[in-house]
């Protein structure tokens, strides 16, 4: 119950940190804001999409995507300023639940993910996005888009408490692109050489960006693939497996701070 | 209240503490001196269960660090060697955030915070963000966030590097107004003549000298004459002359024609320098050695050791 506890006051750090600081609250919705008015006014017209479709219809679901994926970074950032400046070593020396850090972590990055996700949403009905597989469906496609995000939140946390070298930032913000790119988010993964598309098919992103087009009943490639043809569960296996494994790691690497 | 057996940690296989013994009573403040490199924050992390050692035991107000972490934790504040304060947050929600996780209630917390921030001079600015503080400030806020539970133990590491000399002593007085047992890392030699009780010199990992500051000082042999010539010329006769006076060898310093004996008896020394040297004396004092001489003396041995290059490399930052 602490631990509860000690979470939630740990958070609220963040929140205060939103109140002082509305600009940096929002400033995750820069990129997916910014990529969706180039990609859906410069490049719409010049990209393929499914026959029929408008292109933002096609589009929005990636971006939501991106969104939660350029957490990652944002988790990152979080995780090692408080290292950086020695707060975290305040935290470990108080007598609070050592659980408290990490879940005020997860739970202030979790509560603006889905203020972001909220706020895209918005940005998605503004251009002409529509969701259209009824209430149950939209419900169901933001919690799987959550639901990756928790999973980013766990391999943000782990990377942020043991990549300690200048540069690996910088780089982890550079890889979220290619990783976004190598999806279905923007492009057919079938119009790609034979195994970058098998490649991007794979990608845990696709998997996510497929299902939500689907529960968002906005249109999609479809594909011939195993994974393509089971989006909505590989949706749910993929993060629930790399929570699995990003989650552990980042309890080991903070009991770590203490060797 | 603070008792070190023997510690030893290594990272990657080199000792950072190698057997380092410490004993601090209750309601002293203690200075932990060293070079750079040479074990002090190592000391302070372990001590504060930050860090787990690899052998010896250590117990602070009575816990054993390794075993009961969470006593210990509950008994102790920690001012790091970093103001471990968060910039965006004023002071005053800085300790509010930071009393509630000693587990105060929010009420309770509130108004701690108020007193801390009134005693600590920080009532008109605490609602300023801390980003905006200056380095004083920053300094007696991490200080006042330390003292929340008002800790039996306080560990300050470097508490006043980068401050000015007003700021300083502003934090000096806040430390001696704790009636804590303090154990306080430094750079400074002053800080710890005007601070400490006791004094514990660190090299390599281990004490090489401890007592009060004055103990250390006699450590170096009583009293030193100093006398500072008219002429250059007359450096080598002064030096003829307090070497006989002293019976031993004189220091010169050609730069401040300055000639420096050891000396056992004051006033005979200075009697007769005088009378020797007559119209050439330009100065003339006796001092006790300075805590700098001691630390000097103690640490400088082994320069050409392997942590002499790191102290060097740091001394530039
Ligand atoms: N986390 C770490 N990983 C590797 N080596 C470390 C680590 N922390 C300290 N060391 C090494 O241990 C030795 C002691 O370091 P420590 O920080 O305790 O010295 P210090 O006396 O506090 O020095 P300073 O006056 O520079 O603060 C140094 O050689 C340092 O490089
Ligand atoms: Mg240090």
């Amino acid at each position: 119950m602490t631990a509860l506890a000690d979470g939630w006051t740990v958070a609220r750090r963040d929140l205060l940190h939103w109140v002082a600081q509305p600009i940096g609250a929002v400033f995750g919705l820069i990129f997916p804001v910014f990529i969706t008015l180039v990609f859906g006014y410069l490049f719409g017209g010049a990209v393929a999409v499914p026959p029929g479709a408008d292109y933002f219809a096609f589009l929005m679901p990636g971006m939501y995507g991106m969104t939660m994926l350029f957490g990652l970074s944002a988790t990152m950032i979080a995780v090692t300023t408080d290292l950086d400046r020695g707060v975290m070593d305040r935290f470990r020396s108080l007598p609070m639940a050592s659980s408290g850090v990490l879940l005020g972590r997860c739970i202030a990055d979790m509560l603006q993910s889905a203020v972001l996700l909220v706020l895209m949403l918005g940005c998605g009905l503004a251009v002409g996005w529509r969701p259209e597989g009824g209430l149950a469906g939209a419900a169901a496609a933001v919690g799987l888009l959550l639901l990756l995000r928790f999973a980013l939140l766990w391999a943000g946390i782990y990377l942020g408490l043991v990549v300690r070298e200048q540069g690996a930032l910088l780089a982890v913000q550079t890889l979220e692109f290619p990783v976004g790119f190598l999806s279905n988010a923007f492009v057919a993964p079938g119009t790609m050489p034979g195994w970058l598309g098998a490649l991007a098919e794979w990608n845990p992103m696709s998997s996510t960006v497929a299902a939500v087009r689907e529960l968002f009943g906005n249109p999609s490639w479809g594909g011939e693939s195993w994974v393509a043809q089971h989006a909505v569960l590989m949706a749910v296996v993929w993060p629930v497996a790399l929570a699995a494994v990003f989650f552990p790691l980042s309890v080991r690497a903070f009991r770590r701070l203490g060797r | 209240m603070i008792q070190a057996d023997g510690l030893r940690k290594s990272f990657r296989g080199k000792p950072a503490l190698d057997g380092f013994d410490l004993e601090v009573p209750e309601g002293v403040i203690y200075g932990l001196l060293g070079p750079n490199g040479a074990g002090k924050t190592t000391a302070v992390r372990i001590l504060t269960t930050l860090l787990a050692h690899d052998a010896g035991t250590a117990r602070v107000a009575g816990y054993d660090v390794a075993r009961q972490p969470k006593q210990v934790r509950r008994s102790i504040g920690l001012v790091g060697q970093h103001a471990a304060v968060d910039e965006i947050l004023s002071g005053r929600q800085n300790l509010e955030l930071f009393g509630r996780l000693y587990q105060l209630s929010p009420r309770q917390a509130r108004r701690r915070a108020e007193e801390l921030l009134e005693r600590f001079g920080l009532a008109d600015t605490g609602s300023k963000p801390v980003k905006h503080y200056s380095g004083g400030m920053r300094r007696r806020l991490d200080l006042a966030a330390s003292l929340i539970l008002s800790p039996p133990v306080l560990f300050l590491d470097e508490p006043t590097t980068g401050l000015d000399p007003r700021s300083r002593s502003q934090v000096w007085q806040s430390v001696r107004e704790l009636g804590a047992t303090v154990l306080l890392t430094t750079q400074y030699l002053e800080e710890a003549d005007q601070l400490a009780d006791r004094i514990a010199v660190i090299d390599a990992g281990r004490v090489v000298a401890e007592g009060t500051p004055a103990e250390l000082k006699s450590r170096l042999g009583g009293d030193r004459l100093d006398v500072v010539v008219r002429r250059e010329e007359a450096l080598e006769r002064a030096a003829r002359a307090l070497s006989s006076i002293a019976g031993t060898a004189a220091e010169t310093d050609r730069d401040t024609r300055r000639v420096s004996v050891p000396v056992s008896d004051r006033i005979a020394a200075i009697t007769a320098a005088l009378s020797v040297l007559g119209e050439d004396v330009e100065d003339i004092a006796v001092r006790r050695p300075t805590l700098d001489e001691v630390f000097l003396d103690l640490t400088d041995r082994d320069q050409t050791g392997g942590h002499g290059a790191k102290s060097e490399k740091e001394a530039g930052v």
